[in-house]
């Protein structure tokens, strides 16, 4: 290329310009895949939406025999089983962060981390297959224990009854509903586990961009380790780990099959947090296969197409909080 | 990195017993709670090797799953399905997710930059299964179930880590090398191709490895797409097996023989995750 003998400008304006449009046409493919996504999901949830309107997402019948859909009850499931991972899972994450950035030293701070993000990497069927194997046997011994003992019978009348009726209370709620270990509660231990590296990883990198003068001003001041780190540095990092806090949130709703494994597919609407339930994503990997009529078939794809749009709202809010506190909060 | 900026000892006699107290056991909670964080990865590991160690013979690795109810077979049809799918998939995730990356970075002020980075980040966050039901509409409605449907599906989800992986690095070369280049009176393209290029390599490797790493594992949008095989099938327009979904359907399989094969598959897969992301760590902390 050194060789070229004719002026570099001339020549480079032409080639440029057809390099520029093969990497713009490549570029655009990313662009494509969206909006084929978008259109594929529309039209094929098209039959569903048509029949059922907004009905769709209040109904709580889901009956492929009667051809009746509703999704209240997989919403009702991806929420709780999200917003319960998150509130646990958030504490431990902050907490490892921390541990992380601030505690442990750098021996130990380097291996501590990458096991961290390591359980970002396990997949979700191995996942699945260790909650089915070793934490649902453990569970459903718990379960059984609470079945068997002679002064839990009242309650377990009294709540059996309530179910039946399709109805659950608060005390009921927290009562064992079945022996087999899976259910909403499995869904929820999880998904917590699985979601922990999110918010640990983004809290990590923010407490670390937090300036080393906040620190020494509260030193200085006499403050104590954990007075620095509730005063100076989570304040601080607030909105930054917010923004991780939500995309553990659109991991935790679109998270398939560890939960499709172990929430026991039931489409009643939750009774107990101990009782068989289903996700968005869980039905549609259980049922899409299945599904032969049109309108079952529109059914799953409708989850399929809401489950789209919420992480599209989700990624955007985190990406959002995240995007606006690099710049100005963090330097 | 500043954990030697510990309290100044001669401050802790003058502390209260009650500021001392609520420091140590915020300490002890933290440093529980990351017990409580890493234990899953460990237990999930040692059980792994516990249970699917002794199933990893020459059998497990040369042949198909035994039929039903019946003992031996192993998960060749699996193995080698992931590995061409992974093959496919990468040719989808590595030219579409570079080039994406390549416009991302060297030519922010085009018009359609923030747009195309908008989508691809949207893209990164879609759930899997998601994009098993577009592969499904796209390619298995008119075609049927295929290998190349399942590969369609993967590398639309390595594009957007690709994408972001290769803009970062190319972000990395020093704006003074473009300018050496554009100086000696070479063309843009030449440019971006033979010295930005070659000088961001490695992080693009990083880049692509742990992207293969993340969908290695992905069974959700195999499930309609690949669908799985029994036999060792090699034509991508045909259905084809993977390790995940082998392990998806040994685990959901009321029996031993198929739930024995499942462990050793997962032993397997996370093995070759782990040591794909930590080359990748090695690979990208060396520069």
């Amino acid at each position: 290329m050194s060789k070229r003998t004719a002026s570099p400008r001339q020549l480079s304006s032409g080639s440029d310009r057809v390099f520029e449009g093969l990497i713009l046409a490549l570029a655009a493919v990313i662009v494509l895949v969206f909006v084929l996504s978008v259109y594929q999901l529309g039209t094929e949830s098209w039959p569903a939406l048509q029949k059922f309107g907004l009905n769709f997402f209040t109904s709580r019948v889901w009956n492929p025999v009667t051809g009746e859909f509703g999704a209240a009850a997989m919403i009702a499931g991806t929420l709780v089983t999200s917003l319960a991972a998150l509130v646990i899972s958030v504490p431990l994450a902050i907490a490892s962060a921390l541990f992380v950035a601030e505690y442990a030293p750098k021996w130990l701070a380097n291996p501590v981390g990458y096991l961290i993000e390591l359980l970002a990497a396990v997949p979700s069927v191995v996942y699945g297959l260790w909650a089915l194997f070793v934490i649902a046997p453990i569970l459903g011994k718990w379960q059984t224990s609470f079945f068997t003992s002679p002064e839990n019978v009242q309650t377990l009348t009294r709540c059996t009854e309530l179910w039946n009726r399709n109805q659950t209370s608060l005390e009921c709620f927290f009562v064992p509903s079945s022996a087999a270990g899976r259910g909403l509660a499995l869904a929820v231990i999880i998904l917590t586990v699985m979601i922990l590296p999110y918010t640990a990883s983004v809290a990590r990198d923010v407490i670390r961009l937090v300036p080393q003068d906040q620190r020494e001003a509260m030193y200085a001041l006499g403050a104590t380790k954990w007075e620095v780190i509730s005063r100076a540095i989570l304040p601080y990092a607030r909105a930054g780990i917010m923004g991780g806090v939500i995309l553990a949130l659109g991991r935790a709703l679109g998270e398939t099959l560890a939960v499709a494994m172990v929430i026991g597919d039931s489409q009643d609407i939750l009774k107990s947090i101990w009782g068989n339930a289903s996700t968005m994503a869980s039905v549609i990997a259980n049922q899409f296969g299945d599904a032969q009529e049109t309108l079952h078939r529109s059914s799953v794809v409708t989850l399929g197409l809401s489950l789209f749009l919420l992480s599209v709202i989700v990624n955007y809010v985190a990406r959002l909080i995240i995007a606006r506190l690099t710049p100005k909060g963090i330097q | 990195m500043m954990s030697a900026a510990t309290t100044p000892r001669n401050t802790r006699h003058q502390l209260s017993p009650a500021r001392r107290t609520k420091n140590l056991v915020m300490g002890g909670l933290i440093v529980l709670a990351t017990a409580i964080v890493v234990a899953p990865l460990i237990l999930i590991f040692a059980y792994l090797i516990r249970e699917g160690l002794g199933a990893m013979n020459l059998d497990f690795f040369t042949k198909v799953p035994a039929p039903e109810g019946e003992t031996g077979g192993g998960l060749a049809n699996a193995i080698l399905g992931s590995i061409e799918m992974l093959a496919l998939a990468s040719v989808l995730g590595v030219v579409v997710g570079v080039s994406g990356g390549i416009f991302l970075a060297e030519y922010p002020r085009h018009p359609l930059m923030p747009s195309i980075r908008m989508i691809s980040d949207v893209l990164a966050g879609i759930p899997a299964i998601v994009m098993g039901l577009v592969a499904y509409g796209l390619i298995v409605l008119h075609f049927g179930f295929s290998g190349l449907a399942g590969a369609v599906a993967l590398g639309f989800l390595m594009i957007p880590i690709v994408v972001r992986t290769t803009e970062e690095v190319l972000k990395l070369v020093p704006q003074t090398v473009r300018e050496a280049g554009l100086a000696l009176g070479l063309p843009k393209w030449l440019v971006t191709l033979r010295i930005v290029l070659p000088a961001a390599a490695g992080g693009i490797v990083t880049g692509v490895m742990l992207a293969l790493a993340r969908v290695a594992g992905e069974a959700a949008p195999l499930l309609f797409t690949a669908f799985g095989n029994n036999q060792i099938n090699l034509d991508p327009t045909k259905p084809m097996s993977a390790l995940p979904l082998e392990i998806y359907r040994g685990a959901t399989s009321a029996y031993d023989e198929n739930q024995r094969l499942a462990k050793a598959g997962a032993l397997l897969l996370i093995t070759l995750i782990f040591l794909t992301s930590l080359l990748a760590r090695r690979a990208s902390r060396r520069k």
